[in-house]
C-alpha cells in the first residue's frame, strides 16, 4: 500500500449496511466475507479501503511471510513451526487488494523469479499469503477470471493455500475476510462464490439532498486538504476502532438465548433459505452486532437489523416476486416479530 | 442544439479539461471519425500542459501491454527481474485516448477504471508485484451509432464532459478561433461563459464570488432537479468551476462559472426536466436564453449576498439551455429499454472458453479437454527457470527443459448461442384452435434454429400444470418427435406455463447462454396455479407471471393461436414485454422474422 492518504472510514457519509457489515466482519472474521453490489460511485471502494486505517494492530510471530499468531501456535506456518524462537510483534493488519489482470502465479504463490535467475529456488509468497489474518478485496468481483475464482474458492473453504512448483512443495495458512465489491449489471456472480460471502449488503447511490451535499462537502474538504481532514476525524475513527476492540473482547460473553436461536431458525424457514449455513451467520452476525452495541444477550432487534444482509443472497430466486431480496427478507421480518 | 453551439461547448470544455485533465477525470466526445473530431483532437493535444504524456490505448489491448509485466528478454539477458512498463502507467500524470470506446469490453473498462480511481496501477503478474503511479485522464472516443451503443457507463460516469460533435458539420467548426493549424499551445482561454449560457455570457460581468458551502449546495440542488443520479457529478461542476474562475482570474467561482459547469457537467447527464418547468412549458429549452439576462443583473449590481432561490435558479437555467431538445424524447426511449437490456439479454453474450471463438490471452493450464498448447508463451514461460533446471539433479542432456507448470494454454471469447424455449399451450381450446398449425409453426422454426445453431427446450402446459417435455437440446429431431408425440386437451393453466418457461430460461442464462421464450397459446386461461378452475383468477395470475417474466429481462415472443386475435394475449405479450404476433397473419416467414427479432 502507498502513503496516499486514504479517506477516513469515520468520514464516510450515509452506507450504513455497508459499514456495519464491514464492522462486523472484522469482529468476527469467521462470518466469512463482505459482497457489496451496487451502483456506481457510491464509495464502495472509498469504504473498503477506508478499513485498513482502521482495523487494530495485530500480534503476528516477527519475520513470518503469513503473519502467524503467535496465540495459536496449532496453525502456524512450517517456518514458524521449525523456528526455536519467536518474538511477538504488532503489525497492521493486512487489507489486500487482489487486482484483475493478476496472474494466477502472484496470487497463490511460486518460485521466486529473481531469484531462479541466478539458479535458486526460493517460494515467493502471493497475495492468499499476504492477506493471511486479514482481508482480500477484490474490486469488480463479477469480472475476475473463472480459473482464478475456482482458486479462492479452494483456499477459501480449506483456509490453507497449497503450491507446488519446480519440486517445490509449499503449504501455508490463508485465512482470510473476502471481500467482494461490484456492479451487478456488469455480469452476475457465480453462485458458488455468492454463497461464500456471509454478507451482502447492496449499495445504493444516497437520494436524499442533505446526504448528498453532506458527501460533496466531505470529498471537497478531503481533496483540499487530505492530512487536515484526517486529522479531523482522528477522534471519530480512534472511537469507532475502539468500538471493535471492545466488541472483540465481548464476543465469547454475549449469551444467545434460546428464543433467539428459534427466532432465527423460523426466520430461515420462512424465507426458504437452503442449508444451515444461513441459520448459522444470522446468529453470528447478530451476535457481533450485540458485541458492538455493547448489549449483553442477542436480541430480535439484532436479528432484524442484520438479516436483511445475511440472509438476502440466500434466497432461492422466486420468479414470480419482483421485489429485490432485502424487501423479501424484510417482510418475512416483519411477519415474525411484528412490524 | 445547432450545431455551432454544440462545436463552441465542446471547445468550452476542451479548454476546461487541458486546463486540469487530472482533476476532470476525462471527456467523452461521441462523434464519427473524421475532420471535425480530428480537430477537436488537434486542438486538445494542442492545448494540453506541454510534455504531458498521451497515450492511445488501443481497443482491449492485453493486459501485458495494459497493465505491464514481465520484460523477459531483458530479464534473461539482465540476470534480473526488468519489468516493462504498461500504457496506463506510461501515461502517468497524463492523458490516455480511447478510441472506439463504444466497444470496450467490461474488463478493460473495469481496469481503465481502477487506474483512474486508485490514480496508480496494481501490478500482480509474472512473478511481479509493483504499484505503479498511473494517474490518469481518459479521453474516450465514441464512435456508437445508435443509442444503444455507448461508452461503458462506469467509465463515462469518472468524465467530467460527455461532448457530442455528431451534429457538428464542418460549416459549424471554421470557427474564429480556429486560425490555423499550427495553434499556439495555449489557443483555448476562454473568455467567460458564451453561447452555452444564453446571451448572458455576453455581457462581462464582475459577480460576487460564492462560498463553497453554497456552491456545493446550489450544485447539488441543481443536480437533483435535473435528476442527475451520480455523486461524481456535483464533484466534477465543482472542479470545473474552479477552473472557470481560475481562468478568468477569479479565486472563488462566481455564478457565470457555476453556469458554465453545470451546463457542461449536468447537460449531458440530466434525466428529467425540473418539475415546474415540466409543467409551464414542457419542451421548449428556448426561453431561459431570453429571461436570464433579466433575474441576475439585480442580484450582483446591488449586493454581495446571492439570496437562496435565484443562484440555483440561474444556475438551472443554464443547464436547461445546454439540455438537447429531443431530451424527452431519448427519456421515453430509455424508460422502454430498460427492464430489458439490464442484464445478459443479448444474443451471444461473451463468454471465456477455452474451445473455440476469438483469441484473448493465455493461461496457465494444461492443454486437454479440448484445450490448444500456445507454444511460444510455454516456451517463454519456461525461459526464466532454465537456469534453475539445470542446477537439478534429475536434469538431462536437455538443452531446454519444459515442465507441466509451463504449459500455457489459450483462452477465446466465444459468442455463446441462444435457446429458444418454446411454450405450447395444448390445451383443449387450442387444440381446437389448431394445434397442429402451432406444431408446424413451431417446427419451421426449429429449421431455422439449425441454421443458427440454437439450441432448443419444449415445455407444454395442459389440465393442471406444465411439463418439461425436451430440456435443452442441440438436436432438432429430438425437439420434432417430442413435439408431434404432444396431445392435446384439458384446461389452459397459463401462469403454471410462463412460470416454467420462465424457470428454465433463467436456468439457461445462468448458463451462460442467452435464452428466448417463444409462448403458443391462445392466452385462454381457466386454470389456476393451484389446480383450480376459474377464468378470472387465472387471468390474474397469468398477468402476474406476465410482469415478472419482464423484470427478468428475458426476450420473448408471444403467438396468438386464437382463431381470432385475442386482445388478452395482446395486453399479455405487452405485460411480458414480448413481441405479439398473432397466428392467423403469421406465415412461416413472418414468424421465423419474429423470432429473429425478439432475438436481437
Amino acid at each position: 500500500m502507498s502513503t496516499r492518504p486514504v479517506f477516513p472510514f469515520a468520514a464516510i457519509v450515509g452506507q450504513e449496511d455497508m459499514k456495519l457489515a464491514i464492522l462486523v466482519a472484522a469482529i468476527d472474521p469467521g462470518i466469512g466475507g463482505v459482497l457489496a453490489f451496487g451502483d456506481r460511485g457510491t464509495g464502495k471502494s472509498t469504504t473498503i479501503r477506508a478499513l485498513a486505517a482502521l482495523l487494530p494492530a495485530m500480534k503476528v510471530n516477527q519475520g513470518c511471510r503469513y503473519h502467524c499468531d503467535p496465540a495459536t501456535p496449532d496453525v502456524w506456518c512450517a517456518d514458524c513451526r521449525a523456528a526455536t524462537k519467536h518474538k511477538s510483534v504488532t503489525a497492521p493488519v493486512p487489507v489486500v487488494d487482489l487486482p484483475l489482470g493478476a496472474t494466477e502465479d502472484r496470487v497463490v504463490g511460486a518460485l521466486d523469479l529473481e531469484r531462479a535467475l541466478t539458479g535458486h529456488k526460493v517460494f515467493e509468497p502471493g497475495l492468499l499469503a499476504r492477506a493471511n489474518r486479514g482481508f482480500l478485496y477484490i474490486d469488480e468481483v463479477n469480472l475476475l477470471e473463472d480459473h482464478l475464482v475456482d482458486l479462492l474458492l479452494d483456499v477459501a473453504a480449506s483456509g490453507e493455500n497449497v503450491v507446488e512448483r519446480e519440486g517445490l512443495s509449499v503449504r501455508h495458512p490463508a485465512r482470510f475476510v473476502l471481500i467482494g465489491s461490484g456492479n451487478p449489471e456488469e455480469g452476475e456472480l457465480r453462485p458458488q462464490l455468492i454463497d461464500r460471502f456471509g454478507l451482502s449488503v447492496e449499495v445504493r447511490t444516497p437520494q436524499d439532498l442533505p446526504t448528498r451535499i453532506e458527501v460533496i462537502r466531505r470529498r471537497d474538504g478531503f481533496e483540499n486538504d487530505p492530512v487536515g481532514f484526517t486529522e479531523h476525524w482522528k477522534k471519530q475513527q480512534d472511537k469507532i476502532r475502539k468500538r471493535i476492540v471492545d466488541a472483540r473482547g465481548k464476543l465469547s460473553g454475549v449469551a444467545v438465548p434460546e428464543i433467539a436461536l428459534e427466532n432465527a431458525a423460523r426466520l430461515c424457514m420462512a424465507l426458504g433459505t437452503d442449508g444451515l449455513r444461513g441459520e448459522l451467520t444470522l446468529i453470528r452476525a447478530a451476535r457481533a452486532v450485540a458485541c458492538l452495541d455493547g448489549d449483553k444477550e442477542v436480541t430480535d432487534a439484532h436479528l432484524r437489523r442484520v438479516a436483511p444482509m445475511v440472509l438476502g443472497h440466500r434466497l432461492r430466486r422466486n420468479p414470480l416476486d419482483e421485489a429485490v431480496a432485502s424487501t423479501r427478507v424484510n417482510r418475512a421480518v416483519e411477519e415474525l416479530f411484528g412490524a | 442544439m445547432s450545431g455551432a453551439a454544440a462545436w463552441a461547448g465542446a471547445l468550452q470544455a476542451l479548454g476546461l479539461f487541458a486546463a486540469d485533465p487530472l482533476g476532470l477525470g476525462g471527456i467523452a466526445v461521441r462523434a464519427g471519425a473524421g475532420p471535425v473530431r480530428d480537430r477537436w483532437l488537434k486542438i486538445l493535444y494542442d492545448s494540453l500542459p506541454p510534455g504531458m504524456p498521451v497515450r492511445r490505448v488501443p481497443l482491449n489491448a492485453g493486459d501485458d501491454r495494459l497493465l505491464g509485466g514481465l520484460d523477459l528478454a531483458a530479464t534473461l539477458q539482465a540476470g534480473h527481474l526488468v519489468e516493462q512498463k504498461g500504457l496506463l502507467s506510461e501515461a502517468d500524470g497524463g492523458v490516455i485516448v480511447l478510441p472506439m470506446a463504444e466497444r470496450i469490453e467490461p474488463g478493460s473498462a473495469a481496469r481503465l477504471r481502477a487506474a483512474s480511481d486508485e490514480g496508480q496501477v496494481t501490478l500482480q503478474r509474472d512473478g511481479l508485484s509493483r504499484v505503479l503511479p498511473a494517474h490518469i485522464a481518459m479521453v474516450a472516443l465514441d464512435e456508437g451509432a445508435d443509442p444503444d451503443e455507448h461508452v461503458p457507463t462506469s467509465l463515462l460516469d469518472r468524465m467530467a464532459f460527455l461532448i457530442d460533435l455528431t451534429k457538428v458539420s464542418l460549416r459549424d467548426i471554421e470557427y474564429d478561433d480556429w486560425s490555423g493549424v499550427a495553434a499556439p499551445s495555449r489557443p483555448l482561454v476562454l473568455a467567460g461563459p458564451s453561447a452555452m449560457t444564453g446571451g448572458a455570457g455576453a455581457v462581462h460581468r464582475a459577480t460576487a464570488a460564492v462560498e463553497t458551502a453554497k456552491i456545493i449546495e446550489t450544485l447539488c440542488g441543481v443536480a437533483m432537479s435535473l435528476g442527475v443520479d451520480s455523486i461524481r457529478a456535483p464533484l466534477f461542476a465543482l472542479r470545473a468551476a474552479r477552473i472557470a474562475a481560475a481562468q478568468d482570474g477569479r479565486s472563488e467561482p462566481d455564478t457565470d462559472d457555476l453556469s458554465l459547469a453545470v451546463a457542461l457537467v449536468y447537460g449531458p447527464r440530466a434525466t428529467r426536466l425540473p418539475p415546474q418547468e415540466e409543467a409551464e412549458a414542457p419542451p421548449e429549452p428556448e426561453p431561459p436564453p431570453e429571461d436570464q439576462p433579466e433575474p441576475p443583473p439585480p442580484d450582483d449590481e446591488d449586493q454581495e449576498q446571492i439570496p437562496d432561490l435565484p443562484l440555483e435558479d440561474i444556475v438551472l437555467e443554464a443547464a436547461i439551455a445546454a439540455l438537447p431538445p429531443d431530451l424527452l424524447a431519448q427519456l421515453a426511449s430509455l424508460s422502454n429499454t430498460k427492464g430489458q437490456v439490464r442484464m445478459p439479454g443479448r444474443v451471444g453474450q461473451a463468454k471465456m472458453s477455452l474451445k473455440r471463438g476469438r483469441p484473448i490471452g493465455t493461461r496457465q493450464g494444461e492443454p486437454k479437454g479440448g484445450a490448444r498448447l500456445h507454444l511460444l508463451e510455454t516456451l517463454k514461460a519456461a525461459a526464466p527457470w532454465q537456469t534453475l533446471r539445470r542446477r537439478a539433479p534429475e536434469h538431462g542432456p536437455k538443452r531446454f527443459e519444459v515442465r507441466r507448470d509451463d504449459f500455457r494454454i489459450i483462452r477465446f471469447r466465444q459468442r455463446v448461442g441462444t435457446t429458444t424455449v418454446f411454450a405450447v399451450d395444448a390445451s383443449g381450446s387450442a387444440a381446437m384452435n389448431r394445434l397442429g398449425e402451432a406444431k408446424g409453426a413451431v417446427e419451421l422454426l426449429l429449421a431455422d434454429c439449425y441454421v443458427r445453431r440454437d439450441q432448443v427446450a419444449l415445455i407444454a402446459f395442459r389440465g393442471t400444470g406444465a411439463q418439461l417435455l425436451l430440456a435443452p437440446t442441440g438436436s432438432l429431431l429430438r425437439a420434432k418427435r417430442s413435439l408431434a408425440g404432444l396431445p392435446g386437451g384439458g384446461p389452459t393453466p397459463l401462469a403454471a406455463g410462463i412460470d416454467a418457461a420462465m424457470a428454465l430460461a433463467d436456468t439457461i442464462r445462468r448458463s451462460g447462454r442467452t435464452p428466448i421464450i417463444t409462448f403458443l397459446t391462445d392466452a385462454r386461461a381457466n386454470m389456476t396455479r393451484e389446480g383450480t378452475g376459474g377464468r378470472p383468477k387465472a387471468e390474474a395470475e397469468a398477468m402476474e407471471s406476465a410482469r415478472a417474466l419482464r423484470a427478468t429481462g428475458i426476450a420473448a415472443l408471444l403467438v396468438d393461436t386464437s382463431p381470432r386475435p385475442n386482445p388478452f394475449a395482446r395486453t399479455l405479450a405487452t405485460e411480458m414485454g414480448a413481441r405479439y404476433v398473432p397466428l392467423p397473419y403469421a406465415n412461416a416467414a413472418a414468424l421465423s422474422h419474429a423470432v429473429r427479432a425478439a432475438a436481437a
